[in-house]
């Protein structure tokens, strides 16, 4: 058989994830202290693991309707009004999808022909840019900066709209830097998209995770909601990565075309996870804000202590994650982690598997007991120490 | 500050520095607010949660009903300080329903527990009758599952 025949070129083209030979390391080792993990290590509060059993139980073993079950998107409807002010009809502005990545993917594909430019603000996520490119779009990456605390400004989207510009990608609370937008920055971004047809995707998968400040949707803003696709899910606000469960909500004429693709593509999210999931939007508002508290505690101590080792952070405001600067050491990201890993067994991410824009940079995880965190930040201190003789 | 108090209740083992970091407080602050939780009785001690199945320590444990005639203006207090001093009572609760004290004992075998009872608890005076439970296996104590292995299932992860 000729595989490269048989292949799409679009696919085979597409880049594998850069830090891959990073990770088979990591997996090859053992008593490794990783902070790699990209999801809470929080369980799923029982009373929504019972609820998804409880459904077993009673059978419900069946497809729901394409969009998930109206009570569902009722719940979600309720749950998006009562926390972040959002307003979506739940019978036709609601889709729920196989994790917020079906949602990034079926809102990408239903708006991007071959040609259109995608905008998307780096060091992010990693799945935007392929995805785009499976559309036959074109990324348009933009670098946030350090200095700008990884905000996208209104003069970079500025400069980056084109005629061709179909979508902007707004990916905040952030992975990996755990930077925000807060309403000024919206408000900007929003002056620039006005009077444009460029639509958004707000990725606000990490939307329960901000600290200090609320999290607030660009949806809210005048004149977005109309071109505004919202992502979400239940992963990390409820700790229910493996349930596979997210959503996305948009004006109805979006999505009448994203439910096409989930319908020939996906036919229906899980409808187990669909009702742990009513469950937890009814009664999980406890487990955000206990979960949300833990995470807080986990950021301070992991930014004073990366701090006190002469680290240079941005302070995270958002999700769990801190990116520290660790060009100073002399070593590219990879080699810092490599090197740290190798030494003295502990792991974090090569800030370059976020995109280019992440040389100098590392992710770090805090979604770990603060035992686990204060191993990791001794090892931490070890490394840094000889790289300073 | 509850949540200073929450935080240690969780693990102990924080010190007042990275309660400080944790909390954005100063650690002074945080020393002075743990020394007034000690003094005032709020925190009473620190103590390790320990599965001593897991270790060849010989052990048993024994939940204990008793019904007993309250006294006149001392109600049970005065005989509850008597068992509680016993050091092998590691509980003691006064119940609503149908039995007035529950205690929580550790001895070493079956026979030292029957002989507490018997030799200690039953002739209290005030004490009517006990009913001993022995406890067969330990899944949760203080929210702390007990068997369970600690491992981080979610591996390494993956970008």
């Amino acid at each position: 058989m000729n595989y490269d025949k048989l292949l799409s070129r679009t696919v085979t083209e597409l880049k594998p994830s850069g830090i891959r030979k990073f990770f088979d390391l990591v997996g090859e080792m053992t008593d490794v202290t990783a902070l790699t993990v990209g999801q809470p290590d929080f369980v799923t509060p029982w009373h929504i693991r019972e609820a998804g059993i409880l459904s077993l139980e009673r059978g419900k073993t069946y497809y729901t309707s394409n969009a998930g079950t109206l009570s569902l998107r009722r719940e979600i409807d309720k749950y998006l009004t009562r926390r972040f002010d959002l307003h979506y009809n739940p019978a036709e502005e609601i889709v729920v999808t196989v994790g917020g990545s079906e949602a990034i993917d079926i809102a990408i594909r239903a708006l991007v022909e071959p040609g259109d430019e995608v905008i998307i603000p780096m060091p992010s996520f990693v799945c935007y840019e392929p995805i785009v490119r499976l559309s036959g779009g074109v990324p348009v990456i933009i670098n946030t900066t350090f200095e700008d605390k990884f905000k996208l400004t209104a003069k970079q989207l500025k400069a980056a709209i084109t005629d061709k510009t179909k979508l902007l990608v707004l990916p905040y609370p952030n992975n990996p830097t755990g930077a925000i937008m807060d309403a000024e920055d919206l408000e900007e971004i929003a002056a620039v998209l006005r009077g444009t047809n460029v639509a958004v995707l707000s990725d606000e998968i990490y939307a329960e995770l901000t600290f200090g400040k609320k999290h607030v949707s660009i949806a809210t803003l005048e004149g977005m909601w109309e071109r505004t696709v919202i992502v979400s899910g239940f992963s990390k606000a409820y700790a229910m990565t493996g349930w596979r469960l997210g959503y996305l909500c948009a004006p109805a004429p979006l999505t009448k075309q994203m439910l096409k693709i989930h319908q020939y593509a996906i036919m229906c999210a899980p409808t187990t996870a669909q009702f742990a999931a009513e469950e937890a939007l009814r009664n999980g508002d406890e487990d955000i804000a206990y979960m949300a508290e833990e995470y807080d505690r986990r950021r301070r101590y992991i930014y004073a202590g990366l701090t006190k080792l002469g680290i240079e952070c941005f302070e995270p405001e958002g999700a769990f994650y801190i990116y520290p600067y660790i060009g100073k050491f002399g070593l590219s990201s990879e080699e810092f982690c490599q090197r740290l890993l190798v030494e003295q067994k502990c792991a974090i991410v090569p800030g370059t598997a976020f995109g280019a824009c992440g040389e100098g940079f590392a992710r770090i995880s805090y979604a770990y007991s603060v035992n686990h965190i204060t191993e990791a930040l001794e090892k931490i201190e070890k490394f840094v120490k000889t790289l300073e003789k | 500050m509850d949540k200073i108090l929450k935080a240690l209740e969780d693990n102990a083992t924080l010190t007042p520095e990275q309660l400080a970091v944790m909390l954005g407080k100063e650690t002074g602050e945080i020393k002075d607010i743990i020394k007034k939780y000690e003094q005032d009785g709020v925190i009473l001690g620190y103590k390790a949660m320990i599965d001593w199945d897991k270790t060849d320590r010989e052990y048993v444990t024994a939940l204990i009903e008793v019904k007993m005639t309250p006294q006149r203006d001392r109600g049970f207090d005065r005989v509850a300080e008597k068992i509680f001093n016993y050091p092998e009572v590691q509980s003691l609760y006064l119940m609503s329903g149908g039995y007035d004290l529950c205690l929580v004992i550790e001895g070493k075998t079956m026979k030292e527990v029957a002989y507490f009872v018997a030799q200690k608890l039953a002739p209290i005076e005030y004490v009517i009758s006990t009913a001993t439970h022995f406890v067969l296996r330990k899944y949760k104590d203080k929210g702390v599952i007990y068997g369970a292995e600690q491992v981080d299932e979610r591996g390494i992860g993956d970008i």
